[in-house]
């Protein structure tokens, strides 16, 4: 009994950790790779790995939202204007900026101190959970009710971006003609 | 490893660092983009794991934060490539550093 709940455990873990590596690895090379198309299709990978771990944690609605959002949307988006603006293009003089050390080196102080205060908060925070129960339905009971304001301020802000984003990428001699 | 809470936070504390690393190094403007997505996305799993592992998820408090995160995230997705694609219509250019018409 102990043996297969150990044995549980261990094949858990060895879940997680293929698919952090998945979405560590997919991030990893969408921001080093230097062909832009194979950088956003990199990015669609991490963005399905950060959705397998949204599945794993039991938050299938999210989980599924994140699948809908940004494996069908935004890398669509980030395709299409890579494409617009010629990106596929390799740049002649690198991709890196002049100051990528000092970006790398602030990124990398940004972690150290991240990682350090999880691992020093680790003994405090909480342990194994009983797996939620939650159902689609109890998150539209939420979102009519105890998220009704939130939800309708998101939909005025999602028009709204959509006509900024419209408006800003219109071509201008339309206006002036 | 800790707990799996720490796992989960560990992973989103590189994918942080990951994309922060992106959007101060590179010099295409759409990889700036990209780098600040994948901030979000760090920010969105630990939202994510704190609710899962918190005293009261039947209370949705950090799904219904992750969910609007999303949202917010994917309008912000928009009208930055919106942004992007007008600036190289104006400049012909997605390099960040020859942008430099502003500079005092």
């Amino acid at each position: 009994m102990r043996a297969s709940a150990g044995k549980e455990r261990l094949a858990v873990g060895v879940v997680f950790y293929l698919i952090s590596a998945v979405a560590v690895g997919g991030a990893l090379s969408a921001v080093l790779l230097k062909n832009l198309v194979h950088c956003a299709l990199a990015l669609t990978l991490a963005f399905l790995g950060l959705a397998f771990l949204f599945l794993r944690l039991d938050a299938q609605f999210a989980g599924f939202a994140q699948i809908l959002v940004y494996v069908g949307a935004v890398a669509i988006l980030v395709v299409f204007a890579i494409l617009l603006t010629r990106g596929s293009e390799l740049p002649k003089d690198g991709v890196f900026s002049k100051t990528w050390l000092v970006g790398l080196a602030i990124a990398a102080g940004v972690f150290a101190v991240l990682a350090w205060v999880v691992l020093q908060a680790g003994p405090w925070l909480p342990n194994e959970a009983a797996a939620p129960q939650v159902t689609v339905n109890q998150i539209g009971n939420a979102l009519m009710g105890r998220y009704v304001l939130p939800l309708e301020i998101v939909a005025v802000l999602l028009t709204a971006a959509l006509l900024g984003a419209v408006i800003v990428a219109m071509h201008e001699k339309e206006g002036t003609k | 490893m800790a707990t799996p809470l720490t796992g989960y936070l560990l992973v989103a504390a590189l994918l942080f660092a990951i994309g922060l690393a992106g959007a101060l190094t590179r010099r295409n403007a759409i990889l700036v983009l990209i780098g600040i997505e994948l901030m979000l996305n760090a920010a969105n799993l630990n939202l994510i794991a704190f609710w899962r592992y918190g005293p009261h998820p039947e209370a949705l408090t950090g799904m219904m934060f992750a969910i609007f995160s999303i949202a917010v995230a994917a309008a912000e997705a928009a009208v930055g490539l919106g942004l992007v694609i007008s600036i190289y219509r104006h400049a012909k250019t997605t390099d960040l550093e020859q942008m430099n018409r502003m500079k005092g």
